[in-house]
């Protein structure tokens, strides 16, 4: 036997297609997928039919056309469904900026699944839930450690969810000092969306503030901006396009001395973990995404977990209950007469808690920095590689290393071939990959933005770029395969239009059913 | 000592010292620390963080973190009769094992093509979800049931114009705190008083607070004390004279045997999917949903991504994609809707797993056994001398309300007392409804056994004697 030759760049990939129909088409009447326990004859001759007696503006009559499937058969369809989905563990998953894919480790993953864990309701005894309640305790002070910040809460649900419990805190404090009438929140275009959409869901007026040429935070800009109406600024550092504005404290300062509080938007910290803290910029407030630089998996888009930190001054205004230590028992404290309330049932969402409990756990101080200072080499790693490929560019700061990420522009490309960075997009579908425009508006015209995390090694790196230099080679040479992308894919390309027809848009079986004048098989 | 080797970490290849110096070299870098230029010294820890010392090997790890976990008692171990928003019940093995395949845990924001998978499961969600409540649109979940209600009030307001909303009184403190929370500082809330005779809506006091300022009638079936509305139709009937929406909360595994809201005039529905395939997870397991008509106006108020469904450009294949996307503030920031984000995707696709799985006769026969079960402890729980069962004339689902008499044990110590023999017994009530004196709300499930449910009234009996 010859050697086998050794393995292409690009790989050969094609995506799992499984050609699954929809879930209601496997139907057959009288199948089913589980049993239940049985109620037994003893109850069921002394209560009768309690469902029966029902009144009838209240008896469903017709049951729900709810598929009727055999077990194996709802296995086989979501397991097929599940290899259609591309997820960190099967790619290299550094195409989603901004979203800090890293790997989720699997130990964590057998930790959450413990009864002690998945079977514990929320409102037990405290006796019985001292360990989760330890956990939570400990991850607090943790997360204060690594934000410089006082106290921690770990009740938002998710991202935007700490992001809009810190504006609620903002509006409690502002009120406790006699300053409603603040009613203007600051934002950077760098910033996420949700810093100005939760901003407005509380009753502030957004001002959004743009990059100066080399893509700073603008100072004048803010001075400009701030007066006695300021309540808050709500920001970012470094900003989606990974660069990290050097004036933050002085920011800061501007919004303090118009009477203004700060919230730090620390999502993604994943590039200044044990380097730099929202304390040191002088924050009164900032979150961190447990799902991004703290691992937890994204879960196809949540269950995620939000954490708030906030100073001294701020503590008070924090969710309820806070987690407290007395003489070594932990308690829920619901006693907290200033704070905003609930912002989610219960404590948090507990499995994530203790996946990035482990996280840290397993890293400590030093890995928390060699995390930081390899997701920061791994970006500027690639942003070197990725400038040698026709047709991109990465604006703003030119010369200059970014942080954890990079929002590059194939405007160039886009002149030159008449290839969208979206038609891109798809197209890296057919390698096995995925890439991220950027949220809208398009500040960096045809945007991608890249975040390689800690989690990929140079090999990964370079097989990425490797992907994207293909790709632009193809718009350049034969840009039709990548207009008609997705070729290697589970599907071919959608026709978009009823997605914004109210005629045409289908969001359920039935409404797709109703609309293209099919009865129910 | 030496001094010791920096360690190699599993979760970071590149911490390899010579594939750093080789990475460093290829971007003409000499250290690490060139890349935080725009860090000023100021900002800067000039000291390593104060952490606990790493558990490097999983060994170390696991036996940590089990360490902890195993000082809780879970509901496994002590009998459980613990409801009031989340919820014990026969979890099927598919949907774990669906919910921890790589593929979906570790999917996130990918495009239809990459992700066609977890496009199809959300869209089949919703439309499983659909069904269960005869709606057109439901969306891809959001962070919770309280967050659910929340937006569903929202949206009420704003397809109405209108600033104020009527809520139950008889709803759980904390959800009527983060209502009240979200609905500022636009939207007023005032709270119906419930019928203390039937622990229903009072339909005299609704009528008389509603006004033209009113948005929307919010109530809930089954309501937090278990009761079901017996003429919810009269309520919608009622917001609707007064051109407010009806807006019903409920539990989406009653709906196998109660009718959908739509039925009874609801214009939104909305709830918690926890009961659905989830584990309580300590009250990490939930996620909301609210459902609505297939109207324009309705649609354009949803905050949430909607999958939906399109041809592509081969015959026979289904594609999918956003719905309605400039509605959201991915596309719109503060003029979007609300917000929206990460929230519970794979808790949705679990859930629809769970519909999947129990099609619509595992629905009735759950509903069915529920109200069996609840009606067989609530007759015998208000047999028992020194407690009293209100609103027993209600029907009732899940839960029901135990009030102890003045002179018997506090709701606190009757638990405790409970704890003792290895029973949960139920949510304390006394701090939440005072008006109702010491009082436990108990749940049951389809876990429960008969000898169970004797067990806690044996325990109950001897509590209160």
């Amino acid at each position: 036997m010859k050697p086998i030759a050794p393995k292409p760049l690009p790989r050969r990939f094609h995506q799992a297609r499984w050609d699954e129909p929809i879930i209601f088409e496997l139907s057959r009447p009288g199948r089913r997928g589980v049993l239940l326990p049985p109620v037994g004859e003893e109850i069921r001759r002394e209560v009768g039919d309690p469902v029966g007696e029902l009144p009838d503006a209240l008896r469903r009559t017709l049951p729900p056309a709810l598929p009727e499937v055999s077990q194996n058969q709802v296995l086989r369809h979501y397991a097929r469904l599940s290899q259609e989905t591309l997820g960190v563990d099967l790619n290299i998953d550094v195409g989603q900026g901004t979203c800090t894919m890293k790997y989720s480790p699997k130990v964590n993953e057998q930790l959450v699944r413990a009864p002690g864990l998945t079977e514990l309701h929320p409102r037990q005894d405290e006796s019985t839930v001292q360990g989760i309640l330890e956990v939570m305790h400990r991850l607090e002070e943790m997360l204060c450690e690594i934000s410089g910040m006082d106290r921690v809460t770990l009740q938002p649900a998710a991202g935007s969810a700490a992001i809009y419990a810190n504006v609620c805190m903002i509006r409690a404090c502002q009120a406790a000092r006699g300053q409603s009438h603040r009613d203007q929140a600051i934002t950077t275009i760098f910033s996420h969306p949700s810093n100005a959409a939760a901003a407005r869901v509380a009753g502030y007026e957004v001002i959004t503030l743009y990059p100066d040429a080399d893509g700073y935070p603008d100072p004048g800009a803010l001075r400009a901006a701030v007066s006695e109406r300021t309540a808050a600024l709500l920001v970012t550092n470094p900003e989606d396009t990974g660069i990290f504005n050097p004036r933050i404290a002085e920011f800061v300062r501007v919004v303090h001395e118009a009477g203004g509080l700060c919230a730090y938007d620390q999502a993604n910290a994943n590039g200044i973990l044990g380097i730099t803290r929202a304390r040191e910029a002088g924050f009164d407030l900032c979150h961190f995404n447990l799902h991004k630089t703290f691992s937890t998996p994204h879960g196809c888009g949540g269950p995620a977990a939000g954490a708030c930190g906030v100073t001294a001054e701020l503590a008070p205004f924090l969710p309820v209950p806070t987690v407290e230590c007395q003489d070594g028992q932990f308690r829920l404290d619901y006693d907290r007469p200033q704070s905003i309330g609930k912002v989610r049932p219960f404590y948090g969402v507990a499995p994530n808690l203790v996946r990035a409990y482990a996280w840290i756990m397993s890293l400590g101080a030093e890995g928390l920095r060699r995390v930081a200072e390899t997701a920061v080499l791994n970006n500027n790693y690639l942003l070197d590689r990725v400038l040698r490929i026709r047709g991109v560019s990465a604006p703003y700061a030119p010369g200059r290393r970014r942080i954890e990420q990079v929002r590059y522009s194939w405007e160039q490309l886009a002149r030159e071939t008449g290839v969208h960075t979206e038609d891109l997009e798809i197209r890296a579908a057919d390698y096995g990959m995925h890439y991220w425009t950027s949220h809208h508006p398009f500040v960096v015209p045809e945007p991608m933005t890249l975040e390689p995390t800690e989690s990929y090694s140079r090999e990964d790196l370079d097989e990425y770029a490797a992907v994207l230099g293909r790709m632009s080679d193809e718009a350049y040479a034969d840009p039709e395969i990548v207009r008609t992308a997705p070729h290697n894919s589970t599907v071919h390309r959608t026709h978009p239009e009823p997605f914004d027809d109210p005629e045409q848009w289908a969001v359920t079986w039935r409404a797709y059913l109703r609309k293209t004048g099919q009865k129910r098989g | 000592m030496p001094a010791r080797e920096p360690v190699v970490h599993p979760y970071i290849p590149n911490s390899v010292p010579g594939v750093q110096q080789e990475m460093l070299q290829a971007v003409g870098a000499q250290t690490v620390d060139e890349f935080f230029a725009d860090i000023p010294a100021g900002l800067r820890l000039d000291r390593p963080l104060d952490l606990p010392e790493p558990l490097l090997s999983e060994a170390e790890l696991t036996r940590h973190v089990e360490g902890l976990l195993e000082r809780n008692r879970s509901t496994r171990q002590v009998l459980s009769f613990l409801g009031a928003g989340c919820y014990r019940h026969q979890v099927p093995a598919v949907c774990d094992e669906i919910n921890s395949r790589g593929e979906f845990l570790t999917a996130y924001a990918g495009e239809p093509y990459e992700d066609h998978g977890r496009f199809q499961a959300l869209f089949e969600y919703q439309s499983m979800m659909g069904e269960l409540l005869g709606m057109d649109v439901v969306n891809v979940p959001n962070y919770d049931g309280f967050q659910a209600a929340a937006t569903a009030l929202r949206m009420a307001a704003r397809l109405t114009g209108r600033g104020s909303v009527l809520l139950p009184a008889a709803m759980s403190a904390d959800k009527l705190s983060m209502v009240r929370g979200y609905l500022q500082p636009d939207i007023a809330v005032d709270l119906i008083p419930l019928d203390p005779a039937s622990g229903l809506l009072d339909p005299a006091t609704l009528e008389a607070a509603l006004s033209p300022r009113v948005a929307a009638v919010y109530f809930e079936n089954p309501g937090y004390l278990g009761t079901l509305e017996t003429r919810p139709d009269r309520i919608s009937a009622a917001a609707h004279a007064a051109g407010a929406l009806s807006v019903v909360g409920v539990d989406p595994l009653s709906l196998g045997v109660l009718r959908p809201p739509v039925d009874y005039g609801a214009d939104l529905a909305c709830g918690d999917i926890q009961s659905l395939g989830i584990h309580m997870n300590f009250g990490g397991g939930h996620g909301g949903f609210i459902a609505g008509p297939d109207d324009p106006r309705f649609v354009m108020e949803f905050p949430s991504r909607l999958f939906g469904i399109a041809p592509t450009t081969v015959e026979g294949e289904y594609g999918f994609g956003d719905v309605a996307y400039e509605r959201t503030s991915f596309a719109r920031r503060e003029e979007g809707k609300e917000w929206v984000g990460t929230a519970a995707a794979l808790w949705g696709i679990t859930a629809g797993v769970y519909l999947a799985l129990m099609g619509p006769q595992g629905m009735r026969e759950i509903g069915e056994g529920l109200m069996q079960r609840c009606r067989y402890l609530m007759g015998r729980v208000a047999a028992l001398p020194g407690l009293r069962v209100p609103f027993a004339a209600t029907p009732h689902f899940t839960e029901f309300v135990v009030q102890f008499d003045p002179a018997g044990p506090t709701a606190a110590a009757a638990n405790r007392a409970l704890l003792e023999r290895g029973i949960f017994g139920g949510k304390d009530l006394s701090a939440e409804f005072p008006g109702l004196g010491q009082s436990l709300l108990v749940c049951v499930s389809e876990l429960h056994t008969r000898p169970d449910l004797d067990r806690l009234v044996d325990a109950l009996g001897e509590v209160t004697r």
